[in-house]
């Protein structure tokens, strides 16, 4: 008896011309912990929809095929009916809550399935104790983060205890530490309640050892369908993208099979005599250009004097391009959002801010781009700064592509031919380059100086990210200063030089992003983690470099030309 | 722009906030319905007094401030057009000739006092809704109003829901603007575009909203059975103080002990026991936030 059951399923939605999803046919069975891998646009958040009975009732469409949820068949029954066999939490958290107060939004759910009043007031005291937010109860939604919508949508997801449990993309808005915590909190509810699981992720490397099964998606078919570890040998030979980051380091050194955490590449490691036992041996050395300094793009000088001759002021001096001091944002009768913070950015230094779930890296970012003012403290920026908000879709106010943006902002973000497009018709990754080519501006405008992006990476596969990463350096090559405030340490470690911590309003740490992220324990990569943050080596292609140097015998830093040969 | 997000219930430390969402707002409607018995301005003045001192002993006097700074030239608008239309008073002040549709236009000592007393009842009834909406829990209201109506409490918890999401909607979009190379459009035409935005985005935001009502089952087990909960001092207190307003008002209308006419002429009582009257209206409204045990959240 299966909890899900989709037999030969296909769908289209009543304006798109191909099917979102072909021929599907998959079976959960209860207590299983099944994670849904797939680029962007495989299928994945619609296969969800499918299974909550969202598709096809609210989007309407053409279905076939049957999907059954608990024995409920998803034509037959509501939604609402299917809602009290399976518990859903969709991408955008502020549309995931419906209630004014989170103890009622919690209360909703078990009210709906008819439970007592003993059994609501327990239902809620125990589940925002399981979620860690027993002190959000009598908080307004309102006034919630991001990352807390998203645990109490997901509270709300999982207080009637529902037999299957539909997450897409659960961890997107959350900081490491909450994100880990969060797909631990799953796994036990999975293994001590038997409630499937079925998790749309990006992330794979966070998921994957605690995963029973793994389905990838691509085009909307089913493309794969195997335990972690088959997932990630196919994933090696036909979609490298969906790869962890541990699984393709080994697989660079040709080391197999795949390892579906980091537990599992150590102990590989161990067996091949590449890793010493741990704590035995700490080599902690930045990567090629280490040193206590934050390390400077290698073409930062060049295009710092092009950036200058620009703004006409070529005088050779090394001046920060943004300065903030002493930079406090205190609320009215509420907390201090920033405690002095002090930050420098030097013209082409690619930057990565990181830090928990309300530390201040967003306000931080506002303060630089002059849309909030200190209340004390002075900000001296040399030219403009460009913002990227988390949402680009709030950029768009007009019905073609070109009447947003200039031709040439267009060009510079490989839109140049889409100018006749309805913004809200592109995809996600061009509907983020769109919003860029509105805030960079164009050729009649004040140059952006910096460029300031708020978590761009969220929703977005590994591809995207890669290629946001490249353009990105492309920009600080032109000598613009980039800052990112991200989540993502693996993105971080692909394109920034200089890593800012943040947490409670101040900044903690501030140094190279090799030295920084390799270091910790949660604001780091798989890759540092596995190799214990050994010699700074954050990315696979520079694990793998350092893991072949160990292998010929070679110590010292790693080099980059190894990393260069690794990588290609 | 979109200020109206900050008129929104939050638990904070106060005797009101303490009640019962239901007990709350009938001590809101209480002193609402009291401004719309009476036409007595000294007992108006007090009742406005009332909401005032209620509202800041409840900690969100500064949002019904808020309000009463948007408000005047509503209240400035009420009054003039009172006093333009107007045709019952006696004592004249001023003679403006014929305004064609409004004929001949005398302003009058009458017209312009019933247009304050209008003005002051539009502002008492119009902050005691405000303090209801700042201090009644919305979601125990609206589960209170399930038992009645499911249908209609869904359209309700729709709307309150979808009302600041568009708010924060609409900020960001405002926000990205601000981020545009040129600070975006200005004034008006700014605001309209971004306005605009907002709701052609609403349709979407409605959906979104509706499908995770849907997927929560709101409604498919009909009526939700209600909670039993004790009744509070708080809710004694403010329950009681609800009846005795209502009655105090009643009871000089019925009686005529405030009696108060605007036409022809204006009379009004100021007898002893019209003070007596807006004395203990003023005391019963706020006697309940004496006691500030058991208000933390």
């Amino acid at each position: 008896m299966s909890v899900l059951a989709f037999e030969r399923v296909g769908y289209r939605y009543p304006t798109a011309r191909v099917d979102a999803l072909r021929d599907v046919s998959l079976s959960v069975a209860p207590g299983e912990f099944c994670v849904i891998a797939g680029l962007s646009g495989s299928g994945k958040s619609t296969l969800l929809r499918a299974a909550a009975g969202l598709v096809p009732h609210f989007h309407g469409g053409g279905f076939s095929g049957s999907v059954t949820v608990g024995g409920l068949d998803t034509r037959e029954h509501t939604p609402a009916a299917i809602g009290a066999v399976a518990g859903t939490l969709l991408q955008d958290p502020e549309t995931q809550v419906v209630m004014n107060t989170v103890r009622a939004e919690l209360a909703l759910a078990l009210e709906n399935v008819g439970a007592g009043a003993v059994s609501v007031a327990r239902g809620v005291e125990e589940t925002s104790l399981a979620l860690g937010i027993g002190h959000l109860l009598d908080r307004v939604t309102a006034e919630l983060s991001g990352g807390e919508l998203q645990r109490v949508a997901l509270a709300a997801a999982l207080v009637a205890r529902p037999a299957l449990v539909l997450l897409d993309e659960p961890t997107s808005q959350l900081d490491p530490v909450a994100g880990d915590e969060l797909i631990w909190q799953l796994r036990r509810l999975n293994q001590e309640a038997d409630t499937a699981i079925l998790l749309v992720e990006h992330r794979l490397e966070r998921c994957l050892a605690a995963a029973d099964r793994v389905i990838a998606m691509a085009d909307g078919s089913i493309v794969c369908d195997s335990d972690p570890r088959g997932f990630l040998e196919w994933a090696g030979e036909s979609e490298p993208a969906l790869q962890t980051p541990g699984a393709r380091m080994l697989d660079l050194l040709g080391l197999r099979p795949s390892p579906t955490g980091v537990k599992q590449a150590r102990a590989m490691l161990r067996a091949h005599g590449l890793l010493t036992a741990p704590g035995v041996c700490r080599e902690r050395h930045i990567v090629a250009s280490g040193g206590a300094q934050p390390a400077r793009h290698p073409l930062a000088q060049a295009g710092r004097s092009s950036l200058h001759r620009l703004l006409g002021k070529d005088d050779g001096q090394d001046k920060p391009v943004l300065s903030m001091r002493g930079v406090w944002h205190e609320i009215r009768d509420g907390p201090a959002i920033l405690r002095g913070c002090d930050l420098e950015l030097q013209p082409g230094e690619p930057v990565v801010l990181m830090g928990r779930n309300g530390a201040g890296k967003s306000t931080l970012l506002r303060h630089a781009a002059g849309l909030l003012e200190p209340t004390r403290g002075s900000i001296k920026c040399d030219g403009r700064v460009a913002l990227l908000l988390q949402n680009p879709g709030d950029y768009f106010l007009h019905e073609r592509v070109d009447a947003e943006a200039s031709p040439a902002a267009l060009e510079l973000v490989g839109l140049g031919g889409l100018g006749a497009r309805h913004p809200r018709d592109l995809s996600g990754g061009q509907r983020q380059r769109l919003a860029l080519a509105i805030v960079l501006g164009g050729d009649g405008e004040q140059p952006a100086t910096v460029l300031a992006l708020d978590e761009p990476t969220r929703g977005m596969d590994r591809a995207a990210k890669r290629a946001l990463a490249r353009w990105l350096s492309r920009r600080a090559d032109e000598g613009r200063a980039v800052i990112v405030a991200t989540h993502d340490a693996e993105f971080a470690a692909g394109f920034a030089t200089r890593a800012v911590l943040i947490a409670d309003g101040r900044i903690i740490a501030d140094g190279p992003v090799a030295e920084l992220l390799a270091g910790g324990w949660y604001f780091t990569t798989e890759t540092a983690r596995i190799l214990d943050g050994a010699r700074g080596a954050l990315t696979p292609e520079q694990g793998a470099a350092l893991l072949r140097q160990r292998m010929a015998g070679e110590g010292g830093p790693v080099d980059a030309r190894i990393v260069e040969e690794v990588r290609q | 722009m979109f200020s109206g997000a900050s008129f929104f219930y939050r638990r904070l430390p106060s005797p009101l906030h303490a009640t019962r969402a239901v007990v709350a707002a009938a001590y809101g409607a209480a002193l609402a319905a009291c401004a719309l018995i009476t036409e007595n301005p000294l007992l108006l003045g007090v009742l406005l007094l009332a909401v005032l001192a209620a509202a800041s002993a409840a900690k969100v006097g500064w949002q019904l401030a808020g309000v009463l700074r948007l408000a005047l030239p509503m209240v400035l608008m009420t009054v003039l057009i009172n006093v333009l239309v107007s045709r019952n008073g006696l004592t004249v002040f001023a003679r403006l000739g014929d305004w064609g549709v409004l004929g001949q236009v005398d302003l009058t000592v009458e017209a312009v006092v019933y247009g304050c007393v209008m003005a002051l009842r539009l502002l008492v009834v119009m902050l005691a809704c405000l303090l209801v909406v700042c201090t009644a829990n919305p979601d125990e209201l609206l589960l209170a109003f399930r038992r009645i109506s499911p249908h209609s409490a869904l359209t309700a918890t729709l709307a309150t829901r979808l009302i600041p999401v568009l708010g924060q909607d609409a900020r960001r979009l405002a926000e990205a603007q601000r981020c545009r190379p040129d600070g975006g459009a200005r004034g008006m035409r700014g605001k309209l575009a971004i306005v605009g935005a907002t709701v052609s985005g609403a349709l979407d935001r409605s959906l979104d909203v509706a499908a995770v009502l849907e997927m929560r089952g709101y409604g498919a087990r009909g009526r939700v059975p209600a909670a039993r909960r004790a009744l509070s001092r708080h809710d004694l207190a403010f329950a009681a103080a609800a009846v005795a307003i209502v009655g105090l008002s009643v009871f000089a209308a019925f009686s005529r002990t405030a009696a108060f006419q605007a036409y022809p002429l204006v009379s009004m009582s100021l007898s002893p026991a019209v003070f007596v009257l807006a004395t203990l209206t003023f005391a019963v409204a706020l006697a309940p936030f004496v006691d500030r045990r058991g208000i933390e959240p």
